[in-house]
């Protein structure tokens, strides 16, 4: 008998601290080895260890629980059916967000095909340059407890355009590179960095209200 | 560079991508600006805050209903 998915192993229980595209933990590459010689703990220990992010990742981009929750675990079913298929010279967490992102992208298409576009061209410069700009004051981070500021920020990005959403989601949140993100949503580099500096000054303008300095939490 | 010169770079700024001449432009630019220095210092912290936010632990719910499927799915591949 196989114990029940998600309890406890020998191998480390999952402490992932910010998992970017860059920082792997060393035994990331051991856990992908053994599950792809069927080693099914080896797996459990992949997915508890990833899927609180990969379902950040898949509400980031679908802003729809059930949404959400679907393509998450249709990411992990595909991950773990193709796993012989991937090559070890990426990162295994790389690999997933690029399954988990097209499960979402193909979930919002589906749900809102005459709002999300990435065909559309962006708009000019003009709305770019920011107005009445004012001091955040030294640290925004510390003003708020940790339950205030993801609701702040949920909500700054909830409002985001989901083309810009998925966008700054895919870069900024996950650390996928310019060349990455590209390939994951089938666009050009240069209409991946046009919406990336949109997003960001976007969701700066979002923040001002709850940062600026003398603004009480 | 102008104010709109510095917007239209930022991304780039940030991501230490531009080529060496236009960053020091832009410097440049931003020792004498000081809304330019603002805006730049606030886009940095905004996409600083996303990415060191802590995502929360998957709903107890969500959570079971994953489990039970990949369990159901290990169970089908081990027979």
């Amino acid at each position: 008998m196989l114990p029940p998915f998600g309890m406890p192993k020998t191998l480390n229980a999952p402490n992932p601290h910010r998992l970017p595209s860059t920082v792997a933990r060393d035994d990331e590459h051991l856990l992908v080895a053994a599950a792809k010689r069927g080693d099914v703990h080896a797996f459990e220990e992949l997915v508890s260890r990833y899927e609180a992010k990969i379902f950040r990742l898949t509400m980031n981009i679908t802003r729809n629980r059930e949404d959400a929750e679907d393509a998450m675990q249709d990411a992990f079913l595909k991950s773990y059916a193709h796993l012989k298929d991937f090559q070890q010279d990426s990162r295994f967490y790389t690999w997933l967000v690029r399954i988990a992102a097209n499960e979402a992208l193909m979930r919002l298409r589906k749900r809102r095909p005459n709002q999300f576009s990435l065909d559309e061209p962006v708009e000019g410069d003009e709305d770019l340059l920011p107005r009445e700009l004012e001091d955040w004051g030294p640290s925004p981070e510390q003003r708020f407890a940790q339950t205030e500021m993801h609701e702040i920020l949920s909500e700054a990005i909830d409002k985001l355009d989901p083309d810009f959403r998925v966008i700054f989601t895919l870069r900024d949140i996950e650390e996928l590179s310019t060349e990455e993100t590209a390939k994951v949503l089938g666009i050009s580099i240069p209409a991946v960095k046009s919406r990336l500096l949109r997003a960001r000054l976007k969701l700066r303008q979002k923040l001002d209200r709850y940062f600026r300095r003398g603004e009480t939490n | 560079m102008n104010c709109k010169g510095v917007i239209r770079e930022i991304s780039d700024y940030l991501d230490g991508e531009l080529e060496l001449p236009v960053r020091q432009e832009l410097e440049h630019h931003l020792e004498d600006c000081g809304d330019c220095k603002m805006v730049v210092d606030q886009t940095k912290l905004t996409v600083d805050v996303f990415c060191d936010e802590e995502p929360v632990e998957l709903p107890a719910d969500v959570k079971s209903r994953l489990h039970d499927a990949l369990r159901r799915r290990l169970v089908e591949k081990g027979n």
